[in-house]
């Protein structure tokens, strides 16, 4: 990875608002989507996307690209604004999403959104389809790596467990876990729905290397990459704080925007506040 | 072809040596287990290429999940436990991240059916079949013996996409030869005949073949296909028994709620309606006993068969 610069930390801020445009266009556009949890997402998103993933819009299956495995696949609008800023389609068929004859599906569809490199809604498999994709890196001695988003509303799965302990059974040191720990899901806090504190604890017991960091500071996001691909012998997981509907004010911290979409007023003004941030940058 | 007295043999040790053997010619070909690997008999895949196996424990979303991983990355995945966990236990799993997802999973199971016995109900899982059938996609496998659970295995990892392959935990009687071949789609008729067809699946094959034995003592005449692709049906051959015989008879260890009698019936009743009659499990669950007891227990003999067959010979002649 090159050095962590003062231009680079400034384009990926730009570009994370770009996303967050993209994100809250589309939701309000199809009236329907998880505007809250793509953009708790989306500065992690962000710095896999425009510095780390080795990927290659050109040729989306190239076999020896990093994977990106979104596990909380309600994100994907997240997902296919970076797939479109980087290439992989035009940033115009992001308006398509959820409508018939899409490319763009409710939740992900692997085969159909070039760059997308699994299916998700069911939650809990990700983590799993990542420890299938890190063992056959390692047998195969590829260098590639695998990365997954995980949302903390995941973490109540009992599939999320069974795949922690894989990982770690195997010493997965090329799969990097990131834990979206917005500390919402669909009907309230995940403490009122079911406690997942000491989540840190947790995935200590389960041998993983654990890291805590602010989903939102790209210094330290992209610190806990660095720190991930140090370590020998075993996964590791970045638990992220962040906040669910990050970057638009009345958005931020709302159960409601987990899965609804802007009023033509409301969108109005989420425009308005993230083209003055990006005004300002 | 004449019925018994067959050589009875384990399809789970054809399965072992056919992976094995599999593994040798292929190394792309990979194995998981959930905790039933000796069971199964995949852990002579592990002995031989323990790099390839990979032991997951009882966790059997993730088994088939990390399959589909694996697949992802261009290595062709056998998953392998029993059926009541490599179906129903991970039915959404098997959805969502094989099927949705359209990859080259192989999902292999024993202890299908009544005749896993005095594990009891539980275990028995009469119910897969009609699952696995009704997912987008898959392919569903069910082999007669032995030397057919070999062959499917091989099939399924030359034929791109999902399959799912269940077979018995108790011994079968060989009823097919390596000259029988195999081919995904394709049904193959074991015994002609014109005045009914039987068309069964896994051990009920055998059953089959005894009917027909004792039907043509009594100069009845009857077909008997080995069905053991259930996903794709082979339909020109379902539909050529119904014109030329006239009358179905299905045998299945499964329930006919949704099981093969149900998958024939609806294709007959579209091209070519015929009384069709099911020999199977019926709306109930299992129970604790021998293989055997059960079988007899629950109908699925022979003589049920032949039953089913004199009740269909009962209400007249529909061959056009």
């Amino acid at each position: 990875m090159v050095e962590v610069t003062e231009e680079l930390i400034a384009a990926l801020k730009r570009k994370a608002v770009t996303l967050r445009k993209h994100i809250v266009r589309m939701t309000h556009n199809v009236q329907s989507g998880h505007p809250g949890g793509s953009m708790s997402a989306c500065d992690i998103v962000t710095a896999l996307y425009f510095h780390v993933l080795r990927v290659d819009p050109k040729n989306p299956t190239w076999p020896d690209r990093d994977r990106f495995v979104l596990s909380k696949g309600h994100a994907c609008p997240v997902w296919y604004a970076a797939l479109a800023e980087r290439g992989f389609f035009p940033v115009e068929e992001l308006m398509t999403f959820r409508k018939l004859n899409s490319r763009l599906q409710g939740h992900p569809e692997f085969g159909t959104t070039p760059g997308v490199e699994n299916a998700a809604g069911a939650e809990g498999q990700g983590l799993s389809f990542s420890v299938g994709l890190a063992l056959a890196a390692r047998m195969d001695h590829k260098a590639w790596r695998t990365y997954c988003v995980l949302g903390d509303g995941e973490q109540d799965v009992g599939q999320t467990w069974e795949a922690a302990m894989a990982a770690s059974k195997y010493g997965l040191d090329n799969l990097t876990a990131f834990i979206d720990r917005n500390g919402i899901q669909q009907e309230g806090r995940t403490e009122d729905i079911m406690p997942l504190e000491p989540l840190r604890n947790k995935w200590e017991a389960f041998n993983w290397h654990v890291l805590n960091i602010d989903g939102h500071d790209f210094r330290q996001i992209l610190a806990a990459i660095e720190e991930a691909h140090r370590t020998r012998g075993r996964p590791t997981v970045i638990i992220a704080r962040t906040v669910k509907g990050k970057g638009v004010s009345f958005m931020e911290n709302k159960i409601k925007y987990h899965g609804a979409a802007t009023s033509d007023d409301e969108l109005k003004l989420a425009l308005a506040e993230l083209e003055g941030m990006e005004a300002s940058m | 072809m004449t019925a018994g007295p067959w050589k009875m043999e384990s399809q789970r040790s054809y399965f072992g040596r056919a992976l094995v053997d599999l593994g040798r010619r292929n190394p792309n070909v990979v194995v998981v287990g959930a905790d039933t690997t000796e069971s199964l008999k995949s852990i002579d895949f592990g002995k031989a290429f323990p790099d390839r196996f990979f032991q997951l424990g009882i966790a059997e979303p993730n088994m088939i999940s990390v399959a589909a991983g694996l697949a992802a990355a261009g290595k062709i995945p056998f998953a392998t436990t029993y059926s009541v966990f490599g179906s129903a236990h991970t039915y959404n799993v098997i959805r969502q991240n094989v099927a949705y997802t359209n990859l080259n999973v192989k999902i292999f199971c024993s202890h299908a059916g009544l005749t896993v016995g005095p594990d009891g109900a539980t275990h028995q899982i009469n119910e897969d079949i009609g699952l696995m059938r009704g997912i987008p996609r898959m392919t569903v496998l069910v082999p007669a013996d032995g030397p057919e659970t070999a062959r499917a295995a091989e099939a399924a990892a030359g034929m791109k996409g999902p399959i799912y392959c269940r077979f018995s935990r108790t011994n079968v009687p060989t009823v097919t030869s390596d000259q029988d071949g195999f081919a995904i789609g394709k049904a193959r008729t074991l015994r002609d005949g014109s005045d009914v067809t039987l068309i069964g699946c896994g051990l009920m094959v055998a059953r089959c073949l005894e009917a027909a034995q004792a039907l043509e003592r009594e100069r009845v005449s009857a077909r008997v296909i080995n069905l053991s692709t259930v996903k794709p049906l082979d339909l020109p051959m379902i539909d050529r028994a119904a014109r030329e015989t006239g009358r179905i008879v299905t045998a299945e260890e499964h329930t006919v709620v949704h099981g093969i009698g149900a998958a024939v019936a609806a294709a007959i009743a579209v091209n070519h309606p015929v009384p069709v009659a099911m020999v199977g499990v019926q709306d109930v669950f299992g129970e604790s006993g021998e293989a055997e007891e059960l079988l007899r227990k629950y109908g699925l003999t022979a003589e049920k068969i032949v039953d089913a067959v004199h009740d269909l010979l009962k209400r007249g002649d529909r061959r056009k």
